[in-house]
């Protein structure tokens, strides 16, 4: 066997390919459904949170800041391990989907939060002043003023931290979660033949490429002529 | 100019911005239907007098009566007033995400709870009155600086205020655009509104000013007719300034 061969043999060997094919799709299924939810559930909680700390109420910030800043600190994969390994011991038992959903969810929030945050800074007090001196509440004005004008100066880098707490979910594969890269290295175990890895990774590129590509979309279809 | 009871009655207003005294107890009022202007150099306190008046600035102390309410007193109903008390800003302040109709229109659904048509109905009649018919559907954007601000007075307009208030409202317009501007200010005088103008454009307060008042160093140091402060001054500070823009129309 040539070396060109042996490289085909263990990375796009077909055969294996076809035998882990639906446990692939499988994990590329609960991947969607687990990104879905994350990202769902992390942009609602980043922007309740920039909702609140616009209100500027001082120890609120205070604490929110220092939550935000823990969750940006420390690894993904900490806090799954954390919420996998270590809450079971305080009553708390989740399964592992449920541990990266909540682990990753909470990270995205407070990456969400800096950047509503960034966006709700970035409108100009014009606006805020404009929409309040014709009646309109502090929540009324964040409402219909400020923030759908924070929300399109936020869609990049939203869009870029949602792709990347996505892939997080790969991290899901230390507390047995089946998605697409513990069933790409099943199979790579099972098979003793790399090309599982492979599919895997198509699985990614498939998954990916049309995200990054709607990412753009929403970008141009949300900007406004200035 | 007192002989009518005041709408507007400031007494013994004073901010200060850390350890800036910018207002230095203002005593103003302002009657029914008529239009003050108010002159002063930069960072005399004007725009911030302006603004302490709806409240988007907290006064440190003092008085301020509007229509028979306290606008100072804890418990008011600060949305409320505001909606009364058109204002009018330098830079416009449109949002750029509505069209000029939503510009006008959001105030009227949100803060009047009109119905949707109702309030589109009201704001077309509110662009018709400063000549954009034609802009409903224009985005800021699309509009020049002189369009923008008429459609920003409007946006004011519409609510039926009983007072406007304009900061600077050409200072930021090509001197071609400001014409557009005046004219609409001048037939709201004419319609009656009650005005409070702080500006730079001596010919307007000449024509169409009841009284000009002149702030330095956030103090009234003289008011009168236009005719008295511009041609006789009774302060050299006053006649500095006069003599000082009137160079530079």
């Amino acid at each position: 066997m040539t070396d060109f061969q042996r490289l085909v043999f263990s990375f796009f060997n077909l055969e294996v390919m076809r035998r882990y094919l639906p446990a692939i799709l499988d994990g590329f299924v609960l991947t969607i459904w687990l990104a879905v939810a994350v990202i769902a559930t992390g942009l609602a909680l980043g922007l309740a949170l920039a909702t609140l700390r616009s209100a500027q109420v001082r120890p609120l910030t205070w604490a929110l800041v220092l939550v935000v800043d823990l969750l940006r600190a420390v690894p993904p994969l900490v806090i799954i391990v954390l919420f996998y390994f270590a809450l079971p011991h305080v009553g708390i038992r989740m399964s592992g989907v449920a541990a990266t959903w909540a682990s990753l969810s909470l990270v995205l929030a407070a990456y969400a939060e800096e950047i509503f945050w960034a966006g709700i800074l970035a409108v100009p007090r014009g606006q805020w002043e404009a929409a309040r001196s014709t009646g309109l509440s502090f929540g009324q004005a964040l409402a219909f003023v400020v923030l759908p004008h924070a929300l399109r100066l936020t869609i990049p880098p939203l869009t870029n931290r949602a792709i990347a707490i996505t892939k997080g979910t790969a991290l899901g594969s230390v507390v047995g979660v089946p998605e697409i890269l513990t069933q790409a290295i099943t199979g790579q175990s099972f098979s003793g033949n790399a090309s599982p890895l492979t599919l895997g990774a198509a699985a990614y590129l498939v998954l990916f490429v049309p995200f990054v590509a709607v990412g753009r979309w929403v970008e141009t279809r949300f900007a406004w002529k200035r | 100019m007192s002989r009518r009871p005041p709408i507007l009655d400031v007494a013994g207003l004073h901010k200060h911005f850390g350890p800036l005294h910018v207002l230095r107890g203002i005593d103003l009022r302002v009657a029914p239907q008529e239009l003050v202007f108010i002159i002063g150099p930069s960072g005399s306190g004007k725009s911030t007098l302006l603004r302490c008046l709806n409240r988007l600035e907290e006064p440190s102390a003092g008085a301020i009566v509007f229509d028979g309410v306290d606008v100072l007193a804890p418990d008011v109903d600060i949305n409320a007033i505001r909606r009364q008390m058109g204002m009018v800003f330098q830079s416009f302040n449109l949002y750029p995400h509505m069209t000029a109709l939503g510009n006008v229109a959001l105030a009227l659904r949100k803060v009047l709870g009109r119905g949707r048509a109702d309030a589109e109905a009201l704001a077309r009649a509110a662009l018709a009155r400063v000549g954009l018919s034609d802009k409903a559907g224009a985005y800021p954007s699309e509009l020049s600086g002189g369009q923008q601000q008429r459609v920003a007075i409007a946006r004011a307009l519409a609510l039926e205020p009983k007072i406007m208030l304009f900061d600077e409202p050409t200072s930021a317009l090509d001197p071609e655009l400001v014409g557009s501007v005046l004219a609409v200010m001048r037939a709201m005088r004419e319609s009656g509104m009650t005005m409070v103008v702080v500006s730079h454009e001596l010919q307007f307060a000449r024509a169409a000013a009841d009284r000009v008042v002149f702030i330095d160093h956030g103090e009234i140091v003289e008011e009168g007719p236009p005719a008295r402060v511009f041609g006789d001054p009774a302060h050299a500070r006053t006649r500095e300034f006069v003599a000082r823009i009137a160079g530079h129309p």
